[in-house]
């Protein structure tokens, strides 16, 4: 299939940009400026100061001269490609594929796109439209190829289109410095008359490149489609994507539900027509002021129930800012997988339905909650009481060994431990009273002590020697001594948990 | 003409409790709990599942004691398969010694909110869910209101909810079958024996729907329900019902 491609020229990106912020700076020159060697050099200017005859490269004194009440900005590195990025996205309105072109534009793979807003001219239109309802200047071409899209925007007054196979004729007059060629090289081609392509198209492939080195010829060959050339895009493309295009911007909730319910259906008929179900899916609203948010979902099995997907959205849907009206929806499936109907992939021994049931029940839970809210516990083989039990997210995950019965353990555990005052009759016996949280225990029966030690190799430190208490009310505990036999040592006391 | 009278009265009992939800059960589908006489308090003697229980706890060593019972009653719940939710604000239970109890920790799905108010929400939406055996919800707050969603939720897909309130400064009325306070006892030992015995509980019903409140003595001992040797005292005046 033949393609298409757009590229536009931001003419005067940064002053655009400032002059969308404060609204006086349209009427005036402006210009942006760079400190070099202790002057101030002229980096981009608006149209305001360009018919004054600022150029870049002139220093801020000499503009000030030429365009009295020139207001200078200062230049922040990198400023441009934050904006063009910005823009690229707003872009994805018009075809999923956008580049940024640094410094100062975009390339859109419009390929089947243009029929969508009724041709090509209407499309390029739309877009010249929109941008300026924005803010911002800009030379828009289309061509076949990338080279000579961006050629046509930037040294052409008329004939912004070039129609398909069109690119030879297109370049014909146009300057050399349409083919994205260095300085130096261009400098050389003027010197030697070379005023226009055509007056070097024609020469042998082997001359041009013995007088002016390869880089002329690939330039060449790529805008008229000899060379291969490809758009890097901003988003890596998904290959499940649905999107909606509103002919009037939607602001209700209700709306927005139904329109959203739809987008769902389309995707999840298609996956399931493919045998693929949903892991995570990420909804992006544009909307007509030129903002968008986007809401994501994960799911724990792979999913194709429209309903279930919705409901996972719905629960975001409080954070929908629709503004003024939204216009565009885009659905896109980031992750899928292989979905079978038989997932009994949680627990052995259940039927199958139930797992899902679990799953659904589960995603829902986490997108209200937060996924890592939602935990089993697998067994460790440690002794000491906080490593126990792995926590873990993972609901598949079986346990590697099994869960140890020998020791009775308490079913409330204190995390910390808490100190409590104690009183023991002899050293390595059980305490015969403890206070705790001002509440005096009597200790009637006890069993220990268990000692632990910690895991040398984990961590250092010393051992607990844990004792289950009984008090004369029958409430149970479990208390702990810290060491005590070295000389100095003290032994102090802790509570660890609550026995049923 | 007594007897007959007798049997429309017998009748009309009976569809009383259809009406209020509890089903004759067929005999073998009927699960024994182990509890011996306290599944006789129930209505159609046995321990209402897909119904909902309070437990009312003041003491964190209660909580202890409450849950070891739960996870008593849990075992038998889990036979089937399934798996158990456990929704928590502040969660201080120890999963491995659930195992005492005959339950794997590992079919325990913890969800720890870090928001109060979510509590009933995730409690309520597992509620729903068909293929859960029990979900154990450990809050502070239950209004009468937010106990009934609970119900209805219940009354859809016949899932066992346990409501544990923890720290319960005055008792309100809630929909739940029934109420309970599990309190631990000095346990048992052969004479001049040294150590703790095995768990033991003074477990009271204080409110059931339907059925007759009183308070036993149990032990837990060798993964089973153990009544001890103190009868079951019924209390006729705390005979109440509600809804």
């Amino acid at each position: 299939m033949p393609k298409r491609f757009v590229s536009i020229w931001f003419r005067y990106l940064l002053t655009d940009r400032e002059a969308i912020r404060q609204k006086s700076l349209r009427q005036l020159p402006v210009a942006f400026t760079e400190p070099d060697h202790g002057r101030l050099l002229v980096t981009a200017m608006n149209s305001n100061a360009e018919q004054c005859g600022v150029k870049p490269g002139m220093t801020a004194a000499d503009a000030r001269v030429i365009a009295p009440g020139i207001q200078l900005f200062e230049t922040k590195a990198g400023r441009n490609i934050k904006l063009l990025k910005g823009l690229a996205e707003w872009c994805l309105r018009y075809t999923p594929l956008v580049m940024v072109d640094a410094p100062d534009g975009l390339l859109l793979d419009v390929t089947g796109c243009t029929h969508l807003k009724g041709g090509e001219t209407e499309f390029l239109k739309d877009m010249v439209g929109r941008l300026r309802a924005l803010g911002y200047t800009i030379r828009p071409g289309m061509a076949d190829t990338i080279g000579c899209a961006w050629a046509v925007a930037r040294c052409v007054e008329s004939g912004l289109i070039v129609p398909p196979g069109g690119q030879r004729n297109a370049l014909m007059p146009l300057p050399p410095a349409c083919l994205r060629l260095g300085v130096d090289l261009l400098i050389k081609l003027n010197e030697l008359g070379f005023y226009q392509v055509r007056s070097f198209i024609y020469l042998p492939k082997s001359d041009l490149k013995r007088r002016f080195g390869a880089s002329i010829i690939l330039r060449l060959y790529q805008a008229l489609g000899q060379e291969a050339e490809f758009l890097l895009p901003l988003k890596e493309p998904v290959p499940y994507s649905e999107r909606i295009a509103l002919l009037e911007p939607i602001r209700t909730r209700e709306v927005i539900e139904t329109t959203v319910h739809a987008l769902i259906d389309t995707l999840c008929k298609r996956l399931y027509g493919e045998g693929l179900g949903l892991r995570s899916a990420v909804l992006t609203y544009l909307r007509i002021d030129g903002k968008s948010g986007q809401l994501s979902i994960g799911t724990n099995h792979p999913s194709q129930r429209t309903d279930h997907v919705f409901k996972l959205f719905a629960l975001q849907f409080d954070q929908v800012a629709p503004g003024l009206g939204i216009e565009i929806f885009i659905l896109d499936a980031t992750k899928t997988e292989p979905a079978s109907d038989q997932q009994n992939v949680l627990w052995n021994g259940k039927p199958a339905a139930d797992s899902e049931e679990v799953a659904e029940l589960l995603d829902n839970v986490g997108a209200r909650v937060g996924k890592d809210q939602i935990h089993r516990y697998l067994p460790q083989e440690h002794h000491w009481p906080e490593r126990a039990a792995e926590n873990t997210t993972n609901l598949t995950q079986m346990p590697e060994c099994a869960w140890p019965e020998d020791h009775i353990r308490p079913v409330q555990l204190l995390e910390p431990p808490e100190p409590i005052e104690a009183m023991a009759l002899t050293p390595d016996y059980a305490p015969r009273q403890f206070v705790y949280r001002h509440e005096r225990h009597i200790i009637v029966n006890a069993d220990g002590p268990e000692r632990i030690s910690h895991e040398w190799w984990i961590e250092d430190g010393g051992y607990r020697d844990y004792y289950v208490a009984e008090d004369e009310e029958g409430m149970r505990y479990w208390l702990f001594g810290t060491p005590n036999d070295l000389p100095g040592q003290t032994r102090r006391w802790f509570i660890h948990g609550y026995f049923p | 003409m007594t007897a007959t009278k007798k049997e429309i009265i017998t009748k009309l009992r009976q569809d009383l409790l259809g009406w209020e939800g509890f089903r004759p059960v067929p005999p073998e589908e009927r699960q024994s709990f182990g509890l011996g006489a306290i599944e006789s308090a129930f209505p159609n003697q046995m321990f209402p599942t897909g119904a909902l229980h309070e437990f009312i706890s003041t003491r964190p060593e209660f909580t202890a004691a409450i849950g070891g019972f739960i996870a008593g009653i849990m075992q038998t719940l889990l036979e089937k398969g399934g798996v158990c939710v456990w929704v928590s604000y502040t969660r201080r239970i120890y999963p491995p010694a659930l195992k005492r109890f005959g339950v794997n920790p590992d079919r325990i799905i913890f969800i720890d909110v870090t928001r109060e108010k979510d509590v009933l929400w995730v409690t309520e939406e597992a509620l729903k869910c068909h293929g859960i055996a029990a979900v154990i919800c450990e809050t502070r707050l239950l209004s009468f209101m937010e106990s009934r969603r609970l119900q209805l939720a219940i009354e859809q897909s016949q899932v066992t909810g346990f409501i544990l309130r923890k720290d319960v400064k005055h008792l309100n009325t809630t929909a739940c079958a029934a109420r309970w306070t599990v309190r631990p006892l000095r346990s048992k030992l052969r004479a001049g024996m040294p150590g703790v015995g095995f768990p033991r509980w003074q477990v009271e019903l204080l409110k059931v729907r339907n059925g007759q409140p009183g308070s036993w003595t149990l032990e837990w001992k060798n993964n089973a329900f153990l009544h001890s040797e103190t009868e079951h005292i019924v209390k006729p005046d705390t005979q109440r019902r509600y809804a």
